[in-house]
């Protein structure tokens, strides 16, 4: 126990005396969360959108006040016919046409079905697909304030709300998910590149010269990025506290006993990969490509339902997934342990396991 | 009990064999060098016997205790100090012996009587960083670190190589003070000059030994007439002087020429006259043959059989 403290002492003087690594630590959690919770985000805003009037009706003009009385949209003016509307997307600088045919006017006051066209630049999918949604929405409401006037008909709509996230802020979202690549990010990497540091530079020849047992080794090395990453963990919630007003729903306690499990994971595997590397820069591409998949596969971006059957499976041992998960049921929704318990038990087992195959790879290696 | 019992040993990496059925014994108390040329196998041999490596046959014992079966013992019994610089260069002095002691399970104050000879000369620096040191204060750090726990054994490979002639004169001193303290030392160099440093030597040449000895017991197997030859160039005249009929080997040595012949009864003024009827003046003297002609006839018996 004493030789753990003198490891655990040694490995604490040289976390706080390097340069790099410790502002890092506290830079990492405020760039992320600032910049992946602003830049990653699926709202749209100031959607360009040209529209082409051949009708100069009043009714039109007042199907184009309804947009550009939308914050959503920033209206351009076109004059000319449909080749130069389509210019305006060929040259970036429309999101989105409307073609209003002539005789809309009279069609609307005859109520006879009228179409309005609506092109989109599709580049970009993701959002082509949610202006979509926001310009029919708004083309359906007008629709439909034409007919309760006109023909005085009353229509209804489903309404939709949105649970433990209501204004579907995206930032919200987000931001429990950053979370986890942070954590995991100093749990996984700084781990890694520490021991392999040790064999880069022949230190750990002269600690195997010593009476130091692996497990006290392995324990040395794992409990202080153990505790930086927690510390991280709270740093980066108070953070989201301060900018984005995230409140965690859930118990605090549950959080970070979760965060505690699948830290042993994470540290577990960087030990594990810093077995098979000799040099720091072939680890780092190591930890980075299990990262990448891992993350990739573990819902940050994509809900992980839609994903084909094999990631499915996959995500069944994908500490990155459950981390995700219980986070964001924890800090937006405030689930009870009873319906998390069974992703405790799957990390607590992928825990054992990491730890296990750490241990005997260590052995081997040295 | 031998310190250290070394039994056909072999070791091999892939095709090649580092070490090739070595035998070698080294008594308790005795400053014992191994001496080889680069890639001889001394760093392997060295890595066996301080529990680092895995021998393919053969065993060694330290103090009597199997280094495969034993380490967990052994590894608490001896220092050892390898060949590159391995402390943690971004801890200071104090702390690197601190953690070394410290993970021995002892303290510095403990064993202060054992290093206060080396750790006098690093006390100014002892707040720097081990890595901003200069090369013969981390050699005598690393030494400190090695001996901080009081082993029975002290093993070092080539501390000598990359430091200066004074440090080296310095380290040399050093471990004959910690020899005196009743600690067997076992040194690996490449220089020659030391053998005279150790009590007894082994050489060691592509993987096996080819003698132990004193360094005047080798001095004394050398089986020629020796003779040293002084003259300005006189390396310009080595080709021709090794086709005169009584020289048996020549070679520069330093400065000068070493003569060696078979011919017993050849005096120096005879052999100055010799070189003179060839048109070199030089002087010429009848010397001792030290360990390094020995070891140089014995490297050019192998090459030529």
């Amino acid at each position: 126990m004493k030789r753990i403290l003198i490891i655990l002492q040694k490995e604490f003087i040289q976390i706080f005396r390097n340069k790099t690594i410790l502002p890092i630590i506290f830079v990492l959690p405020i760039v992320q969360l600032l910049i992946l919770a602003n830049a990653a985000t699926q709202e749209m805003k100031s959607i360009r959108l040209a529209i082409v009037d051949s009708d100069h009706s009043p009714e039109s003009r007042s199907l184009i006040n309804a947009f550009s009385h939308s914050k959503f949209y920033t209206h351009i003016p076109v004059e000319g016919g449909v080749n130069v509307s389509i210019e305006q997307i060929d040259f970036g600088k429309a999101d989105a046409v409307i073609l209003i045919p002539k005789g809309f006017g009279e069609y609307l006051i005859e109520g006879t079905p009228v179409n309005v066209q609506l092109m989109l630049n599709a580049i970009n999918i993701t959002s082509a697909a949610l202006t979509h949604s926001y310009t029919s929405g708004i083309i359906q409401n007008f629709a439909s304030s034409i007919g309760m006037e006109t023909i005085n008909v009353t229509s209804s709509k489903p309404s939709i709300r949105h649970w433990y996230n209501p204004e579907l802020n995206y930032k919200l979202y987000m931001v429990p998910g950053i979370l986890v690549v942070l954590v995991t990010i100093v749990g996984m990497f700084l781990t890694a590149i520490n021991i392999v540091r040790e064999k880069e530079l022949g230190t750990i020849e002269q600690v195997n010269v010593t009476p130091i047992k692996p497990y006290q080794f392995i324990v040395g090395k794992l409990v202080p990025f153990w505790i930086i990453a927690l510390i991280e963990l709270s740093f980066g919630l108070i953070i989201a506290k301060i900018v984005f007003n995230l409140t965690i729903v859930g118990s605090i306690p549950l959080l970070f006993g979760f965060a505690a499990l699948y830290l042993i994971v994470a540290l577990g595997l960087g030990l594990i990969l810093s077995t098979s590397a000799s040099n720091q820069q072939q680890v780092m591409f190591m930890v980075f490509f299990f990262m990448i998949v891992f993350l990739m596969l573990s819902g940050l971006f994509t809900p992980t339902e839609s994903m084909p059957q094999w990631a499915v499976l996959f995500n069944k041992i994908n500490p990155l997934y459950y981390f995700m998960k219980v986070n964001r049921m924890l800090i937006l929704k405030g689930s009870e342990f009873s319906n998390l318990w069974d992703s405790f038990v799957a990390i607590s087992i992928i825990a054992l396991l990491t730890i296990f195959v750490a241990i005997k790879r260590y052995h081997k290696s040295v | 009990m031998p310190a250290i019992q070394i039994t056909n040993l072999s070791k091999a990496y892939g095709e090649v064999k580092a070490l090739s059925d070595i035998n070698l014994s080294v008594n308790g108390g005795e400053l014992f060098g191994l001496i080889g040329p680069d890639g001889a196998g001394k760093t392997t041999l060295i890595r066996i016997i301080t529990t680092l490596l895995l021998p393919d046959s053969g065993c060694a014992t330290v103090l009597g205790l199997d280094t495969r079966h034993d380490y967990k013992k052994l590894r608490g019994l001896i220092g050892y100090m390898p060949a590159v610089f391995s402390l943690y260069s971004d801890l200071n002095v104090e702390e690197n012996l601190n953690f070394f002691a410290g993970v021995f399970g002892t303290s510095v104050r403990e064993n202060y009587d054992l290093i206060k000879g080396i750790y006098h000369m690093l006390e100014p620096f002892k707040h720097r960083p081990a890595g901003k040191l200069s090369g013969g204060m981390k050699q005598k750090l690393a030494l400190s670190c090695a001996l901080i726990h009081r082993p029975k054994v002290l093993i070092l490979d080539e501390p000598t190589t990359g430091v200066d002639a004074v440090s080296r004169m310095e380290l040399w001193d050093l471990l004959h003070e910690i020899k005196d303290k009743g600690i067997t030392t076992f040194v690996s160099t490449a220089y020659m000059d030391e053998a005279k440093q150790c009590d007894r030597v082994a050489l060691i040449q592509k993987g096996k030994i080819f003698g132990v000895n004193s360094p005047n017991g080798f001095a004394q197997m050398f089986p020629y007439k020796l003779f040293a030859v002084y003259s300005s160039n006189i390396w310009l005249h080595l080709e021709s002087i090794r086709q005169m009929v009584v020289c048996e080997t020549a070679y520069m040595f330093g400065n000068k020429l070493h003569f060696a012949t078979n011919s017993f009864d050849l005096r120096a003024e005879n052999l100055r006259e010799s070189l003179l009827s060839m048109g070199i003046d030089a002087q010429v003297d009848e010397i001792e043959a030290g360990i390094e002609d020995y070891f140089i006839y014995q490297l050019s018996e192998k090459s030529r059989s």
